[in-house]
């Protein structure tokens, strides 16, 4: 499978912290790679320098070839919407600063693909915070890029919420949109990722599938069974925490 | 950058409380102002208690001069409300139903009349230091002008006195002989029968005697000119070397347009870049992702455009100012070509330094806190004459107002609507220097997008 997404040697500074140290992976057309760690491990540097937000202080970004010339598309944590906005009004004015050949057939499509269209209308202030998400992603998404970034996408959505958003999110996936989202909920990467990236202070400590990172830490004496992710990613950090300095 | 500008005019035209701001604010600055400079400012409501008999005189020489015509001067300066004693006028004094009081005593004529004691004329006053201070120097003006129209009349009766001591004939005053002879008579009829005089002792005193008169008479003649020149003694000739004179109700409506234009386009300029921020939606704006075609819209772009929308917003506001005060005040219609100018690049200076605010500040209510704690200060700096501080801390403040857009926007509009000086090309160059520092600034404070 061809790369649509290569980051190299990624390394990112701000003054004497090293928020990202030498952080490289490829992503292949249509996986939906989760990016978890504890805090301040690194994980929304990442999304901002893959989304083209801040530039990296080493290494590189790139995209493969034979992509197009659409970039990466991008949903920040807190939707970036516009409160006065209607929903249609949102995505007609990203598909238009796009540049994109037929705004209203793009708008109407991801009216679609959310399931919003009977909400076109409405001011997107007076959405619920999981179809506000869901616009907030919608519009990461107007452009079709490859690869979409997105930020905890579900960080402020109850399960219900949560549930919509990644079904459409999944859709897109099985339209070969490579997605790469970080997330706390560790259970949301083993229930929906193709593949985990642990993060902690800065450096990529594993690369593999949720089943692997499973495997990689077994439980302990005294330990619940039953292939639980999150447990299984505390042990795995607990037991390197003897390679990660100041920890 | 026209759908952004699309979108943010969508966005003002549904924020209905600042539209309604926007469209409500210049109509009543407009009319308020209009309505202040046409009116002219109204006299104070002073009680005057005037403790003089009926009738009561002044006299100076044979001449009678009625108390009652200092009053007259005094009323016709002040909304007066005569009472009869000292006590009721303290009484409305503290009631607040008259902002002063004046007490004319009872012994005035006398005063005046002795020529050795001074006459004087009790002010009373209440309210706050601002109230006092207003009050105290309009009824200093009008106890002024009641002194100089009193004092014109005993001048005007001296001189008829020293007139008659010249000219001789009848004095008028009890005692004076019938038909007596002039100081300027003395000496030619003196002369004469001098002439007829043989040389010697009478000769010679009566030689003395009319040389004193004539001397006499020489000085008494300049005396009355000394009279005239006491009653007013330094007449104010005012000359302007450069510019124009910029009438006071004019330059207010200059100062009116100016304030109006700084607050609308500071703040409207600084909230919409704000806006973005606050809306999550400035990265999504100018991130560039790798292999994408760039940015959506370019900091520059960005910046561009809602100092436009700012400037254009301010600009029409302030002209449809202009034009509403012009109903109340003679502006001169042939300079509008100017006064769009001057309009135009003061709007851009503004909102200049409106999305240098915005771009520093991480939301809305951030923003236009800074941006009215700074317009504010910068109005009241701009607006202090020289001379009335420290020689030092003023020339601070016209640095200070120098490297902010105000007071340029206020000469230029001042040069553009009454032709006043500096020259308004000048002005122009002064806010097309400013707007593109604070737009440097503002390009500055947008490196940083989260």
């Amino acid at each position: 499978m061809s790369a649509v997404l290569s980051v190299s040697a990624l390394a990112k500074r701000y003054g004497e912290l090293e928020a990202l140290r030498d952080v490289s992976f490829e992503a292949g057309a249509g996986e939906l790679i989760a990016v978890v760690g504890p805090n301040g491990a690194g994980k929304t540097t990442l999304l901002s320098i893959i989304a083209g937000i801040q530039a990296p202080s080493a290494g590189s970004v790139s995209r493969g070839a034979g992509q197009g010339a659409s970039g990466v598309g991008w949903a920040p944590q807190a939707p970036a919407v516009y409160s006065k906005l209607s929903v249609a009004e949102n995505l007609e004015l990203f598909a238009r600063l796009e540049g994109l050949a037929d705004p209203r057939a793009a708008v109407a499509r991801m009216l679609e693909q959310t399931g919003l269209g009977a909400r076109a209308r409405e001011p997107v202030g007076r959405l619920s915070g999981g179809n506000r998400q869901r616009v907030n992603v919608a519009i990461g998404l107007i452009g079709e890029p490859p690869v979409l970034a997105l930020d905890e996408p579900s960080a402020s959505l109850d399960p219900g919420q949560r549930e919509r958003l990644w079904e459409f999110v999944a859709g897109r996936v099985a339209a070969a949109t490579t997605v790469v989202f970080s997330t706390h909920n560790v259970s949301e990467a083993q229930r929906y990722a193709d593949r985990v990236l642990v993060l902690a202070d800065g450096r990529l400590l594993f690369d593999g599938t949720p089943s692997a990172l499973l495997a990689s830490s077994p439980e302990g004496e005294g330990e619940s069974k039953g292939g639980d992710l999150e447990s299984a990613l505390v042990r795995f950090l607990r037991l390197r925490e003897p390679e990660r300095p100041g920890v | 950058m026209r759908w952004l500008l699309r979108k943010d005019l969508v966005i003002l035209r549904r924020s209905r409380l600042l539209l309604a701001l926007l469209i409500v604010y210049p109509v009543v600055i407009a009319l308020l102002i209009g309505f202040a400079i046409s009116r002219g400012p109204s006299r104070p409501r002073v009680a005057i208690v005037d403790q003089t008999a009926p009738g009561e005189t002044v006299k100076v020489g044979g001449q009678r001069i009625a108390v009652r015509q200092y009053t007259r001067e005094l009323l016709s300066q002040v909304d007066a409300v005569e009472v009869p004693s000292r006590a009721q006028a303290v009484a409305k004094v503290k009631s607040g139903e008259v902002l002063a009081a004046v007490v004319i005593p009872a012994d005035i004529a006398a005063r005046v009349a002795s020529a050795t004691e001074r006459a004087q004329v009790e002010v009373l006053y209440n309210g706050n230091a601002l109230e006092q201070s207003l009050v105290q120097s309009t009824l200093d003006s009008a106890l002024a002008q009641a002194n100089l129209g009193f004092s014109a009349q005993i001048q005007q009766a001296a001189g008829t006195v020293i007139g008659s001591l010249l000219r001789g004939g009848r004095l008028g005053a009890i005692g004076a002989p019938e038909d007596l002879i002039g100081l300027d008579q003395i000496a030619p009829t003196l002369g004469g029968i001098i002439a007829r005089q043989p040389r010697g002792q009478d000769r010679t005193e009566l030689e003395r005697i009319a040389a004193f008169a004539a001397f006499a008479a020489q000085n008494l003649t300049l005396s009355r000119k000394v009279l005239a020149t006491i009653g007013q003694p330094i007449r104010v000739d005012s000359v302007l070397l450069h510019g124009r004179r910029t009438p006071l109700n004019t330059f207010a409506v200059v100062v009116a347009v100016s304030v109006s234009l700084m607050f609308v386009c500071v703040l409207l300029a600084a909230g919409g870049v704000a806006l973005e921020r606050e809306e999550h939606a400035l990265a999504r704006l100018i991130r560039s992702p790798p292999g994408g075609h760039g940015p959506l819209i370019s900091r520059e772009a960005l910046l561009v455009e809602k100092t436009l929308l700012a400037a254009g917003c301010a600009f029409v506001i302030a002209f449809a100012m202009l034009a509403g005060i012009g109903a109340f005040v003679t502006l001169d219609w042939g300079r509008i070509g100017l006064w769009l100018a001057a309009l135009a690049l003061a709007s851009i200076a503004f909102g200049a330094l409106g999305v240098a605010i915005g771009a520093l500040a991480r939301e809305v209510r951030a923003a236009s806190l800074l941006a009215f704690l700074l317009s504010l200060p910068l109005a009241f700096l701009a607006l202090v004459p020289a001379g009335s501080v420290y020689g030092g801390f003023y020339d601070a403040i016209s640095a200070i107002s120098f490297v902010f857009p105000f007071k340029a926007a206020l000469q230029a509009l001042d040069a553009a609507v009454n032709g006043a000086s500096p020259a308004i090309g000048l002005t122009l160059v002064h806010l097309a220097v400013l707007a593109g520092v604070f737009a440097a600034l503002a390009r500055v404070g947008l490196r940083t997008v989260e």
